[in-house]
């Protein structure tokens, strides 16, 4: 029963979900925004499970004393001023909430995102050596590709804005599309397996 | 005094004098405003009010052609008065205006199953509001319960479940299909035998998105696979989680998967953890991992937006053997380049009937070959149909 009555749920749940996608009447729609609002309500209360799971680690490392123990107490730290801050100060513009959030968190997470120009740069330079046949295309391609995105490109080689859209028109995305065929089927296929039961790894 | 009183009594005789020539002025001047005021246009043609096909209900279609006079100048129609009523005679109310060169208009105030009847009239550039158009109706909105432009799709789910029911049942009576080789599920029994040489752990990330994802799906599977080996092998095995759903239902695939292997008491419920749910706190976080604990092997399984290459890259600077595979087509770029393995397109969601070989699994792996084929073909006829100027073919198959 512990087994059967999650995969029925997930049978009948996946049915009604891929039923509904064909029928536009209001009732199914209803039906669709309601399963939506519970995923929303199963979320928060994960949340609680998520920050449990967090802080249990995390207080487990201090206790171990493991390597980067310090990050811990910053993680800790850190949790405790935005749950603070929150309750007494409240969420507006000039509570400290909104202060931590954007003086701390925003420009933390811009750097991580733009640290992601350094890395493509060191990939690219493994990526374009030219070893093989199949590299030294990779390499002419991304060339071409890249001289035909700015002004200077065309202003040297004229006509070569032409050449960067013809191939990423024609041949990247012939590619990208078969790619998708194959990952439309592929999800599909999944999808079907676990509505029915054939791949469940989490009710073994 | 006296010569002051007869000074009085001139300017109103002339004011007497001068009534008729002003009356007569302001009538001159009416008459001509009246000459430059274009005449109201005529109302559109042909209205009709049909119920909104393939939708939820509660809404109307209207549809006409133009007032004859809207293109011109002179008593150009600038704006279409749309009534609507529940009797036919009326009264009408105004609803909506739709300006000049509108000759469509969807009304989304209706309720079903009730009757109504439609009129425009449109509203010239002297203001002027000719008489309405024919009234359009009866028409009563109702919600459809299929979606007749979803026909296509229906009919080839339809054919491909059947399909994969067929083959699974082929498989189980013993047919045995070819799986071709795939490098990076073949690598990885290598990958975890390397981690258990190396006496370090496996990280085993599963995206970035929730567990309704499909490619979150994918993930789940191979990481049940993958920690079944990891308890054989006695290697721990480190998930970093981005959603709490996702570590829940994590935390019970690699449980499962350890007491499948016979070894349920390896298993720590805090080697698979919730980090954040922000996509760069996590990288930052899951970098730090990989840093710190130098793992073995990484495993990129599931949906990946930007972070995709920062964190591979960061794994090869810890000198980890990477295997990834992801549905999100922009990032399969950055983990060709930077891990050492790539689950390109299906090859992700073959994980589990190429590392099991269990039949179900192959039956719906062959099925997905046969729906490629299917696939291929219909666009070589779509294309052979277009080309001859037979498009209904393709419009058949366009969902809109």
């Amino acid at each position: 029963m512990q087994r059967e009555l999650p995969r029925l749920i997930t049978l009948v749940t996946g049915m009604f979900m891929a039923i509904q996608y064909f029928i536009p009447h209001k009732h199914s729609e209803q039906f669709y925004q309601t399963s939506l609002d519970w995923l929303i309500i199963v979320g928060i209360f994960s949340i609680v499970l998520g920050i449990a799971s967090l802080v249990n680690l995390h207080v487990n490392k201090i206790q171990r004393r493991d390597a980067g123990t310090k990050y811990s107490y910053i993680l800790l730290a850190g949790l405790l001023y935005m749950i603070l801050s929150a309750i007494l100060t409240g969420t507006d513009q000039q509570s400290f909430f909104m202060k931590g959030y954007i003086a701390v968190l925003n420009p933390i997470t811009s750097t991580m995102f733009a640290l992601l120009a350094f890395y493509i740069a060191s990939a690219a330079f493994r990526a374009f050596r030219a070893r093989s046949l199949i590299a030294t295309i990779l390499l002419v391609s991304a060339v071409v590709v890249m001289l035909g995105r700015v002004p200077a490109g065309e202003d040297l080689i004229p006509g070569i804005a032409k050449v960067s859209d013809w191939l990423l028109n024609v041949p990247n995305m012939a590619a990208k599309r078969a790619i998708s065929i194959g990952l439309g089927l592929g999800g599909s296929a999944t999808a079907l397996k676990v509505v029915l039961g054939i791949e469940a790894p989490h009710l073994r | 005094m006296h010569r002051h009183r007869r000074g009085r009594g001139l300017p109103l005789v002339a004011a007497l004098a001068l009534l008729p020539l002003l009356l007569l002025q302001a009538s001159a001047a009416l008459a001509e405003n009246a000459a430059e005021d274009p005449p109201a246009p005529r109302p559109p043609l042909d209205l009709k009010a049909v119920d909104t096909p393939n939708d939820r209900g509660e809404s109307v279609d209207l549809e006409w052609r133009p007032s004859p006079d809207e293109a011109d100048p002179a008593a150009g129609a600038l704006l279409y008065l749309i009534e609507r009523a529940q009797a036919q005679a009326g009264p009408f109310e105004r609803i909506a205006d739709a300006p000049a060169g509108t000759t469509a208009y969807t009304d989304n105030s209706v309720r079903d199953e009730e009757t109504y009847y439609y009129r425009v009239s449109p509203r010239g550039t002297g203001g002027g509001t000719s008489a309405p158009s024919a009234v359009a109706g009866p028409v009563r909105s109702t919600g459809q319960w299929f979606d007749l432009r979803k026909l296509a799709t229906l009919i080839l789910t339809f054919l491909f479940c059947l399909t994969v029911m067929v083959l699974i049942r082929a498989a189980r009576r013993g047919k045995t299909f070819y799986v071709r080789p795939i490098p990076g599920l073949s690598a990885v029994d290598e990958a975890i035998g390397r981690a258990t040489e190396m006496g370090k752990p496996i990280l085993f990330i599963p995206g970035i998105s929730v567990a309704s994802e499909v490619a979150t799906l994918a993930a789940f599977t191979l990481l049940g696979r993958v920690a079944k080996k990891t308890a054989e092998y006695q290697t721990p095995v480190l998930v970093p989680c981005a959603d709490p759903i996702v570590m829940t239902i994590a935390q019970e695939i690699v449980k499962s998967s350890y007491l499948d292997a016979g070894r349920p008491e390896l298993y720590r419920q805090e080697d698979v953890y919730f980090v954040t749910q922000d996509q760069f706190s996590y990288t930052a976080a899951v970098n730090g991992v990989m840093l710190r604990e130098r793992p073995a092997t990484n495993f990129y399984i599931g949906k990946f937006y930007a972070e995709s290459l920062v964190l591979a890259e960061t794994g090869n600077v810890a000198g980890s053997i990477q295997i990834a595979g992801t549905d999100e087509i922009t990032q399969i770029p950055f983990f060709v380049a930077a891990c050492d393995y790539t689950l390109i397109g299906e090859e992700l969601y073959a994980s589990s009937a190429y590392l099991s070989q269990e039949p179900p699994l192959l039956g719906t792996l062959k099925a997905q070959d046969f729906g490629k084929a299917v696939g291929a073909i219909l666009i070589v006829l779509g294309v052979i149909m277009a080309a001859f100027g037979q498009t209904w073919f393709v419009d058949f198959f366009r969902v809109q």
